[in-house]
C-alpha cells in the first residue's frame, strides 16, 4: 500500500486561547487507547470508543453536574419528626419572615433618605459624597444579609484599599456580592440583569462603581478589558471584585476562570466563599427561579451559613501565561473552598461548544487511521 | 426537583427493567431516571434534541447527530432500553447490534457502502480527503472479502468483530 499520504490540516492554534486544552482534563477523552497493528475492516467499523464517549455523556456529564442544585437532605420522615418540622415552618413563614421583610425594609428606607439628599446636596463635594453613598451601600447590604440570618465568618485580612489590585472570587448566587459588599466597598462587573435587579444595577450600584456588561456584548472582550483597565488606574476608585467563572456554580464545583481578569497586570487577590447547606443552599439555579424568588426562598429558610477567606495576594510569576495564572488561582480558591475543578467554560449554559473541539476529536481519529495504514 | 425515585413506583421501575431485558438493576433505573428529569428540564416526558446538546460533552462528540437521530423525543422506557446496550451485563451481540443500528440510518436492514462512508466522513471530518476514504475502505473491504457494493447486515457485522472483546461500557453511577 504506497501513495496513500495523510491530508491533515493543520491544527489551528489560534482557536480557543481563552483556555487551556479541555482534552488535558477530560477523564474519558484521554483515555481512548491508541490500537496498534495493521487496520482492518474490523477497526475501522468499531466506533464504540465514540458511542461509549456519547453515551457516558449523556448517562452523566461534569458540566451539568456544576449547575445542579443539591438542597439539604430533608430530616421531618418520621412521625415526631415531621411535626416538629411543621412546627419550625410555621415559625419560618408566619414569624421570621415578616420579621425580616420588615426589617428590610427598614433598611430601604433609611437607605434611599438617607442617599437621595446625599447624592443632590453633596453634589459639589465629591469626595464627601462618594464616602458617604459607600457607607450607605455598605449599611444596606448589612440589612440585606439580616435579613436572611447571614451567619457569615470572615477569615484573613481584610483586603486594603490599594490601586493596582483586583479581587476574584467563585461565584454561587449573586448574595456573593451582597455578603463581601457589607464588609468592604468592592466594585463589581457584573452582567446586565432585567427587572428591578438592573434597577438596582443602574442607580445604586453606580454610586461604587460598578461596570456592566452583557454576555451577549462580552464576546467583544476588548470592550470589557478597557474597562476593567480604566478603573484599576483610577487611584480613588473602589477595589474592583471579579466573579472570573462567568455565571453562578453550585458552590460544589469549580468552572475555568476566564482569563481577563488575569491580564491586568496588576495583583489578585484570591477570595474563597463556601455555603454551608445545612438550613438552605444558596446556590442560585438561574435556570430553575428568578432572583425574587431566590431571595424569597432565603427569608423563609432559619439562616444563611457561609464562610469567607481572603486568601494571599497573586502576582503573575515570570514565565506565567494569563491563562496559567487564571488557573492557579482557581486552584488556590477550588482548594480552600473544597470545590472539585472542571475543565468547562461556564458560558456553555447559554451557547453550545465551538465546533473546533469536535474536529479535534475528528483529527486524532484521522490521524490514529492514516498511521496504521501506513504499517504494514 | 425533590426526591425523583418517589415520582416511580416499585411497579415502575420493574415494568422498566423488563422492557430493557433486566440489563439494569433497580437502583441503577432509579439513577437513570433522576438524570433523565434532570435532562428533561420541563417534565415533558422526554428529551428534546436542543436539552441533549446542552451537555456539552455530548455536543462535542463527532457521532452526535447521528446518536440524536436515535434518542430524541424517546419516553423513559425507551431511553434506557437505548442505552442498555452500554451495561456491563449486554453481550457482545446486542452491543454490535447498536452499533449496526448506528450505520444502518435508515433502518432497512442492511449497511451499504456509501452508509460507512457516511459515518467515516462523521468521524474524520475534513481530516482525510472523500477520496481517501472512499480507497482505504474498498481495500479493507477486499481484504475482508466483501464487494464494494456489497451490502453488510448484522450477521456480517457479527462475523467481522469476531470473538475479540468489544469493549463497550458505561457506568451509571449509583449513589
Amino acid at each position: 500500500m504506497s501513495g496513500i499520504e495523510g491530508k491533515l490540516s493543520s491544527s489551528s492554534s489560534e482557536l480557543d486561547l481563552d483556555r487551556p486544552n479541555i482534552e488535558d482534563y477530560l477523564p474519558s477523552g484521554s483515555s481512548i487507547h491508541e490500537p496498534r497493528g495493521k487496520l482492518r475492516l474490523r477497526d475501522l467499523l468499531d466506533i464504540s470508543p465514540t458511542l461509549t464517549e456519547a453515551a457516558g455523556a449523556i448517562v452523566d456529564d461534569s458540566f451539568t453536574r456544576c449547575f445542579k442544585s443539591n438542597p439539604p437532605e430533608p430530616w421531618n420522615w418520621n412521625v415526631y419528626l415531621f411535626p416538629l418540622w411543621c412546627f419550625g415552618v410555621a415559625i419560618r413563614y408566619l414569624v421570621l419572615f415578616p420579621v425580616r421583610v420588615i426589617v428590610l425594609t427598614i433598611g430601604w428606607i433609611l437607605f434611599l433618605s438617607s442617599v437621595i439628599p446625599v447624592h443632590f446636596l453633596l453634589k459639589g463635594h465629591d469626595k464627601l459624597r462618594e464616602k458617604m453613598e459607600r457607607f450607605l451601600v455598605e449599611l444596606l447590604c448589612s440589612f440585606f444579609v439580616a435579613s436572611w440570618t447571614g451567619v457569615v465568618k470572615y477569615h484573613g485580612p481584610r483586603p486594603s484599599m490599594r490601586p493596582k489590585q483586583v479581587f476574584v472570587a467563585n461565584h454561587t448566587s449573586m448574595i456573593d456580592f451582597i455578603i463581601l459588599e457589607q464588609m468592604t466597598p468592592f466594585a463589581v462587573i457584573m452582567q446586565k440583569h432585567p427587572g428591578w435587579v438592573g434597577l438596582i444595577q443602574s442607580t445604586i450600584l453606580e454610586s461604587v462603581g460598578c461596570i456592566w456588561f452583557n454576555r451577549s456584548e462580552a464576546k467583544d472582550r476588548e470592550i470589557v478589558a478597557k474597562k476593567l483597565r480604566d478603573h484599576i488606574q483610577g487611584v480613588d476608585n473602589n477595589p474592583l471584585l471579579i466573579f472570573p467563572e462567568g455565571t453562578c456554580v453550585n458552590n460544589q464545583y469549580s468552572v475555568m476562570f476566564k482569563k481577563g481578569a488575569f491580564e491586568l497586570g496588576c495583583t489578585v487577590c484570591p477570595i474563597a466563599i463556601k455555603y454551608n447547606k445545612i438550613f438552605v443552599d444558596a446556590f442560585w439555579n438561574s435556570r430553575k427561579q428568578s432572583f425574587t424568588m431566590h431571595l424569597l426562598q432565603l427569608m423563609t429558610s432559619w439562616a444563611v451559613v457561609c464562610d469567607v477567606w481572603y486568601l494571599e495576594p497573586q502576582n503573575l510569576k515570570p514565565g506565567e501565561t494569563p491563562i496559567e495564572f487564571a488557573e492557579r488561582v482557581r486552584d488556590i480558591i477550588s482548594v480552600r473552598a473544597g470545590l472539585k475543578k472542571v475543565p468547562w467554560d461556564g458560558y456553555l449554559k447559554y451557547s453550545r461548544p465551538s465546533p473546533k473541539h469536535t474536529e479535534r476529536k475528528q483529527q486524532s481519529f484521522a490521524e490514529s487511521v492514516l498511521r496504521r495504514l501506513e504499517e504494514k | 426537583m425533590g426526591n425523583a425515585s418517589s415520582m416511580l413506583t416499585q411497579y415502575d421501575i420493574e415494568e422498566v427493567q423488563e422492557h430493557c431485558h433486566k440489563l439494569f438493576s433497580l437502583q441503577e433505573i432509579v439513577s437513570l431516571y433522576q438524570r433523565f428529569c434532570q435532562l428533561d428540564r420541563n417534565a415533558k416526558g422526554f428529551i428534546s434534541a436542543d436539552e441533549f446538546l446542552s451537555v456539552p460533552e455530548f455536543a462535542m462528540n463527532p457521532l452526535s447527530q447521528r446518536l440524536l437521530k436515535m434518542v430524541d423525543g424517546l419516553n423513559f422506557k425507551d431511553f434506557v432500553a437505548f442505552l442498555s446496550a452500554f451495561s456491563a451485563k449486554a453481550s457482545v451481540q446486542q452491543k454490535i447490534q447498536l452499533i449496526f443500528k448506528v450505520y444502518d440510518s435508515d433502518g432497512n436492514g442492511k449497511v451499504s457502502f456509501n452508509d460507512i462512508l457516511e459515518v467515516l466522513r462523521d468521524l474524520s471530518g475534513s481530516f482525510i480527503s472523500d477520496n481517501q476514504r472512499e480507497q482505504v475502505l474498498t481495500q479493507l473491504l477486499k481484504e475482508a472479502g466483501y464487494l464494494r457494493d456489497s451490502y453488510l447486515m448484522l450477521d456480517d457485522f457479527i462475523k467481522v468483530f469476531g470473538s475479540s472483546g468489544l469493549k463497550m461500557e458505561v457506568e451509571v453511577p449509583v449513589d
